[in-house]
């Protein structure tokens, strides 16, 4: 027997519940617990949605479903623009053991020019949906998450070793701006370690360098170079404009202001430090940043290690040597931190040491606690401004 | 009773390159003093006349023992002590 499309359209509306924007609407400001499954196509979805709602096309139901929803009993509202589309949808549905879903009538469209609430997801370039797909496909990242990354900004301090990998991967991912800290030119005997350069740049500003790389990476990246060394002077300045700070400096008095400026200007901190074969990784979460985040603040570096030590006892990774790949691993780790904080998901490293020694492949875990009597981020603090730290670092 | 020590790079050169050493003591100071004996250098490297310096860490287990009881800590047998120095490079 063969079905016209009214039959069928007939058949299915009286297969299915059908619910009134009266409805839909009181259970959206209720904030009932249900899932508005909006089936149309992407570009449609990309136009302007209802808030909250999850886009499957109708084309990808039935492979992507599972994926999205797992439990059979959750409440679905299916909707597309006038209502026919979300009522095969949920046929579909039924069909696959969904127990409870609806149907919106009429769809879209009208919700729209009801003057109901319509939000529509960041615009992404066609070329940055084709570079982004990796990440739009998790729905931890989405068009979202991309766009958030898009307009986020992190400053890398030291364009070496560690700032290496980190900027390579945070350009990839197509983080905004990066501002990129180094006084320093690429040397030779960088290139064993500092993958942002290369041989035919040895001369060059190490800011230039990496600016080159990245450009040529991802030219959706912001680069701004900073040809200084971070001082007490300028170090306001520096950090003001940006998000996340990811330490890769290459010695004490610049991790303890890097630090105080931390704790000072409420901005977090990646930091990772590396010694021939091991490698240190933690998140410092000031007070003042935390709520910016949506995370717990956590203890600052002067809780960790509330001095420096003496130079005679912290040879540089110039004197006692380093293995090249170490700041590989180490700065990349920094890069996921500062993504995770970027996008506001997963679990940072805040008030976690990550040690990690190459030679026996092992990662270990200690507990950071902040010092209730630290000096700068305590109750009783006695640092409240910056000091002079190249001679705190060589008493 | 006798429990492991993880030694970090900089003070391997004291452990003639052990990464891991036993040491003997019931409380986080004899162990140290234990460690003093066997590789002489090694309790100056980690103490001063205050207690542990300021820029290592003694962590038993996954906690700094600045937030247990400090070098008065008791240790078990099978326990580990773990020595994280500052280190600055990048």
């Amino acid at each position: 027997m063969s079905l016209s499309y009214s039959d069928l359209l007939a058949q299915t509306r009286a297969s299915i519940r059908e619910l009134s924007f009266d409805e839909l609407k009181a259970r959206l400001d209720a904030k009932e617990d249900f899932v508005l499954l909006d089936v149309r196509e992407k570009e449609e979805f990309r136009a302007g949605y209802v808030p909250g709602a999850v886009n499957i096309p109708r084309g990808f139901l039935e492979m992507q479903i599972e994926g999205k929803i797992h439990d059979r009993s959750t409440k679905i509202v299916t909707m597309c623009a006038g209502g026919v589309r979300s009522a095969l949808a949920a046929v579909t549905l039924k069909n696959m053991g969904y127990a409870n879903v609806e149907s919106a009538n009429p769809g879209f469209v009208r919700w729209k020019d009801l003057g109901y609430p319509v939000t529509t997801p960041p615009q992404l370039t066609e070329a940055q949906r084709d570079r982004y797909s990796r990440h739009l496909l998790l729905p931890e990242v989405g068009e979202v998450g991309q766009a958030k990354l898009l307009q986020s900004k992190v400053l890398l301090i030291g364009a070496g070793g560690l700032g290496s990998p980190a900027g390579l991967y945070l350009a990839a991912a197509g983080v905004g701006t990066l501002g990129i800290v180094d006084a320093d030119v690429v040397d030779a005997s960088n290139l064993q370690r500092q993958i942002l350069h290369a041989t035919s740049r040895v001369g060059m500003a190490k800011v230039e360098s990496a600016a080159k790389a990245i450009q040529d990476l991802n030219p959706d990246v912001k680069v701004v170079q900073h040809k200084e060394r971070v001082t007490r002077e300028n170090v306001d300045r520096l950090f003001s404009a940006y998000d996340v700070i990811v330490d890769g400096t290459d010695n004490f008095p610049t991790r303890y202001l890097v630090n105080d400026a931390s704790v000072f200007l409420g901005k977090p901190v990646v930091h990772g430090s590396i010694f021939r074969f091991d490698g240190q990784v933690t998140t410092f979460m000031p007070p003042k940043a935390a709520k910016t985040f949506g995370l717990k603040a956590g203890p600052c570096y002067r809780c960790l290690y509330a001095e420096p030590p003496p130079p005679h006892l912290a040879p540089s990774c110039q004197e006692a040597g380093v293995l090249g790949i170490l700041p590989g691993i180490i700065g990349v780790v920094q890069a996921t931190e500062a993504i995770k904080l970027l996008l506001g998901r997963g679990e940072p490293l805040v008030g976690r040491l990550l040690t990690y020694d190459s030679l026996r492949m092992k990662f270990r875990e200690l507990k950071l606690r902040p010092d209730p009597r630290c000096a700068v981020c305590s109750e009783h603090a006695t640092v409240t401004d910056y000091q002079d730290y190249e001679g705190f670092c060589s008493l | 009773m006798s429990i492991s020590v993880r030694i970090p790079t900089p003070l391997r050169t004291l452990t003639a390159g052990q990464d891991e050493v036993t040491a003997e003591g019931t409380t986080v100071a004899e162990v140290v003093a234990d460690l003093e004996a066997r590789f002489p250098g090694v309790r100056d490297r980690l103490l001063d006349e205050k207690g542990v310096r300021r820029f290592v860490n003694l962590f038993l287990g996954d906690e700094d023992i600045r937030f247990l009881e400090g070098l008065s800590t008791s240790v078990k047998p099978g326990e580990t002590l773990t020595i994280v120095p500052a280190i600055a490079g990048g």
